[in-house]
């Protein structure tokens, strides 16, 4: 091992030890209650590909509600998820879209344990220091490529969202990649007829790959630029997410593609 | 001593194992079992063995075979495997009209209702339809390639079937899954549309059937899966109908101590007169049969027992062939009692269909049961998702960096 990747580990570990003597929950900010990010650092990618070994439910019928919506149960235990953030990441979205729609609850799904752990903390957080907010939003880890319709029966989204995923240059694993033709089919199920689904990435090659396999679906079509303008959510798109802001910082581009579900025949 | 064997074989040749297979013609003018790589046809009207003719330029099958079929007006016969090849047949004159070739292993095949398309699915989770024109004409045709239809995402589809109404393709996999796709009018298009799934197992699905209700006319969906239970849908919305727990039948109280995770329910039939039969291998049992069908117009159940090779020995791929005789229309419960196994001298055909359909009219016992174990075992393999203890688990992760903050705390 190289001397200075030790040096630098000893540090790091001197000055967690101090901060976890003064502090009770160090991986918390101890002003906003809110978790800090460092201590929740993962892979960039997760191999979607690979058996899983976390809980899913076995059908829509058995997500529970009660654990992920606490608040909202309460009040209407009738109420279905409506917005789903397929690869939520850092759940940026989420959160800027809880206060926008809050009739409407949402998920996040991911597939990196950590990541989703953070984004839990953090909803946990929200809902402490804003007292009311954030109830309806939730998180759940697992590999949305497998498992969509064990969470969602059809019909039953208003909004997809896939934000910034993987690109996955090589063509041998372009099957991994979240939007396919295959898949899309799997989403137009769950997806309600007027249902949107949202996709962005800043690598120019995806964005057009994303962009083709919608256009060639049958079951979507594009949204014009009128109502691209007049819908709130697009903004969001490149704003709220941290991938957004990344890009953003770094003057660079994104690649938008946003379609509808439409009716067959 | 035998469980050692079967471990040897998990390591060597797990995938080679296949179980054999068998398929009656719908109005029984023939029956095909498929052993390793053979394709051996019986023809019962004329009481003679088929040789099969084959035009299509392509070799016959060289590998397992994993997947028979006739089309459901009989004109057709499908056979696929893991030589990645799907042969298409014409029944009358037993002429293989079309070789097609898959990209990946083959894993289920099946016939839309009308006898125009073949469809089978890969290792990947891909389904493909082949057309056929011209198929009444004895003529071969071009081998054509076949288009991806649909996918399941990376999971074995374990089982492939076109509804009775033939609106629907439905298939089943290993992510405890069954989809039920409306079969498009151009298949070339892909078939977009999924009209359910129909999600309750809790472990993989291995078979699917359909079985008419008496009173509706209407058709539901059978499916049977490695949680040992047999299922019962109304596959146009998804909804579980009823659910049958094979542990609870009463049937296996007598043997203790038998493990959950070996009671997959491994084939599934549907005669003619409502009665199901369904396949549970327990350990022990003398005649576990790795295949069954029935004709749409008899009420005698054909069942193989067999598998392609064994590590144990390299003589000729084993199968025994044996016939349920006597489903009556009558009620569920005394089906046991009724139906019977003929004696292999009442078997229509008798020593000429045993000669051609296993290889010799007398077989073995214990080669079979091995045979039967080692099918079972490759099977669950294949199927049954791996778990790890979780202090494997974070040892494997143990390398990894983003772990070495959770050490550090």
């Amino acid at each position: 091992m190289l001397t200075s990747s030790t040096n630098w580990l000893e540090k790091v570990k001197t000055r967690r030890n101090k901060e976890e003597i003064m502090g009770e929950n160090p991986t918390h900010n101890k002003k906003t209650g809110l978790p800090r990010k460092r201590f929740y650092r993962a892979r960039a990618h997760s191999n979607p590909l690979s058996d899983s070994h976390f809980p899913i439910p076995i059908s829509p019928d058995e997500v529970d509600y009660s654990l992920h919506y606490p608040e909202v149960v309460k009040v209407d235990p009738s109420k279905k998820i409506e917005f789903a953030d397929v690869g939520c990441g850092f759940g940026g979205l989420l959160i800027a879209l809880a206060p926008l729609f809050p009739d409407n609850l949402m998920i996040g799904m991911e597939l990196r344990d950590k990541v989703t752990e953070y984004v839990k903390e953090r909803i946990l957080g929200l809902r402490t220091t804003n007292p009311g907010q954030y109830q309806n939003i939730s998180v759940v880890r697992t590999n949305s490529m497998k498992y969509i319709p064990n969470y969602f029966g059809k019909g039953q989204l208003k909004k997809m969202f896939f934000l910034f995923p993987d690109p996955h240059f090589k063509e041998k694993n372009h099957r991994r990649r979240v939007i396919s033709p295959f898949l899309l089919d799997e989403y137009a199920y769950v997806l309600a007829v007027g249902g949107i689904i949202y996709t962005i990435t800043d690598v120019e090659e995806l964005g057009e790959w994303m962009k083709s396999c919608l256009e060639e679906h049958p079951m979507f079509e594009a949204l014009t630029t009128e109502e691209l303008e007049a819908d709130q959510v697009v903004k969001l798109l490149t704003a709220a997410t941290e991938e957004g802001q990344k890009v953003a910082r770094n003057g660079g581009q994104t690649f938008r593609a946003v379609f509808r579900r439409i009716a067959t025949h | 001593m035998e469980e050692t064997n079967m471990d040897d074989c998990e390591h060597n040749r797990e995938s080679e194992v296949a179980p054999a297979l068998i398929a009656v013609h719908p109005t029984q003018k023939s029956v095909a079992v498929a052993v390793g790589s053979n394709l051996r046809v019986f023809n019962l009207q004329e009481g003679c063995s088929v040789s099969l003719v084959d035009d299509s330029g392509v070799h016959m099958h060289k590998d397992s075979i994993r997947a028979i079929r006739y089309g459901a007006e009989g004109k057709l016969f499908v056979s696929a495997g893991d030589d990645k090849l799907v042969k298409i047949w014409v029944t009358d004159s037993w002429q293989c009209i079309s070789s097609v070739s898959s990209e990946k292993r083959v894993t289920a095949v099946a016939i839309s209702n009308d006898g125009r398309f073949v469809s089978f699915a890969d290792k990947f989770g891909v389904i493909y339809a082949v057309e056929i024109e011209g198929s009444h004409e004895n003529q071969s045709l071009p081998n054509k390639k076949a288009v991806p239809i649909l996918a399941h995402y990376c999971s074995i589809i374990t089982s492939l079937e076109c509804s009775p109404d033939g609106r629907y393709i439905i298939s089943a996999d290993r992510d405890f899954k069954i989809r039920v796709s409306v079969f498009p009018e151009k298949p070339s298009d892909g078939a977009h549309e999924i009209q359910s799934f129909c999600l309750g197992h809790s472990e993989f699905v291995s078979c699917l059937a359909f079985i008419c209700s008496k009173d509706s006319q209407q058709w539901y969906l059978l499916s049977g899966g490695g949680d040992s239970t047999v299922r019962l849908w109304d596959f146009t919305c998804g909804s579980l109908v009823d659910t049958c727990h094979v542990g609870e039948t009463g049937l296996l109280q007598s043997k203790e101590g038998i493990d959950d995770r070996l009671l997959a329910v491994t084939g599934l039939c549907a005669t003619p007169g409502g009665s199901l039969i369904a396949v549970v291998p327990i350990p022990g049992e003398t005649f576990i049969p790795t295949s069954l069908a029935a004709a749409s117009s008899s009420n005698q159940l054909w069942m193989v027992m067999g598998a392609s090779s064994l590590c144990t020995s390299d003589s000729a791929p084993l199968a025994r062939v044996k016939v349920l005789d006597g489903f009556c229309e009558s009620n569920q419960d005394s089906v046991e009692q009724e139906a019977r196994v003929l004696e292999d001298k009442d078997l229509p055909g008798s020593e000429q269909l045993l000669q051609t359909l296993q290889g010799s009219s007398f077989i073995e016992k214990d080669a079979l049961s091995a045979a039967a174990a080692a099918v079972k075992t490759a099977m669950c393999n294949l199927l049954i998702k791996k778990q790890y203890p979780s202090e494997n688990r974070e040892f494997r992760k143990r390398g990894r960096n983003d772990k070495r903050v959770d050490k550090k705390k």
